[in-house]
């Protein structure tokens, strides 16, 4: 679903860019609302949310589905923990779906994927495994990295039980924009996948905002 | 598939109820819906380094499928095949709707507590993989979208999910070929999408057996390159074993 946001860019009170193959952490207070900005298109945001006080509580993709009777992510969807909360609404979409079944790249899931002399490349895996090592303060390790969303990705599903990864339906300005409704950490990988034609083999830069 | 006609070992899992087991290498699991209608829970580990496990995302993606079936390999984050899907019955299984949790049973069939059941007290998914993987040194950390035998979810063009009851018959047999040591978690507690009236409670019979080598040309080995891939992963995994 469609939905732009009123939010205006000026007046946030955080923005930073990220650039491909890097990740973003922050925690986002109940309450504020936070875009993520496909700034030149075709870019995959592999996000992860854990409750900020407490990361055994985390984003949970099969809750989250289950329970909104929908596999696709768009404005409307509210996105549940581990543990049934709700842990942010979306409430704008400029790009109508997104994907949580097709989970992150990974060093080892490259060679399965793509070829088995792929798996020295760059991947959100790596982004992730070393944003929980740089942050130790989080106490967090491989045992957090679960199932992601990966906002402005389209994987569709058919009746017949088939999957594939279809053309992005992202472009340059989309965006996603989510309210927190509990203090989140949030952990994005922007993707450096250099494997797959959804992004033309060229990852680019996203901006994250974040308004009180 | 099977190389010795007469199980190893035959036990039955009560229907609302969970367990767990290391099984080896080379051994196949046999599971079998007593009753009809049954859904069996399941998450897998890596005993050896627990950190690796059943991974739903790569086992879809690698094999382009929303649904498993025969020929379909089980996929663990770290590249590898935890197990073959040698036989089914039904041709459609369930890994991306998760499992119920003590809210979701109390707001769907009630609440019934050992105090007024005893064992037929309803137990829920969440708590039963939670007890089985404590007993590993796991916790809610470890845990990740699960497989759910016997269940069948399709979607329609929107996306929008839809549970098929009585997808399974009595007598319905999946047969899973280990491919490395694995620990095995269960729980027979109901799909969290069961349109059944009354708390379902189906048993599930499991079966080991040992398995016949598996040749470079078995149907689970070249249902995919990605799955050849995954299994010269496990070649390599095992040279160093």
């Amino acid at each position: 679903m469609i939905k732009p946001s009123s939010l205006q860019p000026e007046a946030a009170a955080f923005r930073e860019t990220v650039p491909a193959g890097e990740y973003f952490l922050k925690v986002v207070k109940a309450g504020q609302s936070v875009r993520i900005l496909d700034l030149e298109g075709n870019q995959a945001a592999d996000t992860l949310f854990y409750n900020a006080s407490n990361p055994s509580e985390r984003y949970s993709a099969v809750d989250t589905i289950r329970e909104q009777g929908n596999v696709y992510l768009t404005a409307g969807s509210r996105l549940l923990s581990s543990e049934g909360n709700l842990m942010l609404e979306i409430t704008a979409d400029t790009c109508g779906r997104h994907d949580t079944l097709g989970g992150a790249c990974a060093a080892e899931s490259n060679t399965t994927r793509y070829a088995l002399e792929k798996k020295c490349m760059h991947s959100c895996r790596d982004s992730w495994l070393v944003a929980v090592t740089e942050h130790e303060e989080l106490g967090m390790s491989k045992r957090d990295i679960t199932h992601n969303i990966n906002f402005f990705m389209n994987v569709p599903v058919t009746a017949e039980g088939g999957l594939t990864f279809a053309d992005g339906i992202s472009d340059a300005g989309k965006y996603v924009e989510l309210k927190a409704a509990m203090d989140v950490l949030v952990m994005i990988s922007n993707c450096p996948q250099l494997n797959n034609p959804c992004n033309a083999y060229n990852p680019t830069p996203i901006e994250v905002l974040v308004w009180e | 598939m099977l190389q010795t006609a007469t199980p190893l070992y035959d036990d039955l899992i009560p229907g609302g109820s969970h367990w767990s087991l290391i099984i080896r290498r080379g051994h196949v699991l046999r599971l079998i819906d007593e009753t009809g209608g049954a859904s069996l829970g399941m998450l897998l580990y890596n005993p050896e380094n627990t950190l690796e496990r059943y991974n739903m995302p790569d086992t879809l993606k690698n094999q382009h499928t929303f649904h498993l079936t025969r020929g379909h390999v089980l996929f663990s984050d770290m590249g590898r095949v935890f197990a073959s899907i040698t036989r089914d019955d039904l041709g459609w299984h369930d890994t991306v709707s998760g499992t119920s949790n003590a809210d979701l049973v109390a707001r769907r069939w009630g609440e019934k507590t050992y105090q007024q059941a005893h064992n037929h007290y309803h137990r829920n998914g969440l708590t039963s993989f939670l007890n089985e993987l404590a007993k590993f040194g796991l916790g809610k950390k470890d845990l990740t979208a699960n497989l759910n035998w016997f269940s069948k979810v399709q979607t329609d063009d929107d996306g929008n999910m839809r549970f098929v009851p009585e997808h399974s018959s009595a007598g319905a047999v999946v047969d899973l070929r280990f491919e490395m040591d694995t620990l095995v978690v269960m729980h027979t507690c109901p799909h969290p999408l069961d349109t059944a009236t009354e708390y379902p409670r189906r048993p599930v019979r499991y079966q080991l057996f040992t398995a016949a080598s598996v040749s470079d040309a078995d149907p689970c080995k070249i249902s995919s390159p990605e799955a050849t891939r995954a299994f010269a992963n496990n070649a390599l995994y095992h040279l160093m074993q």
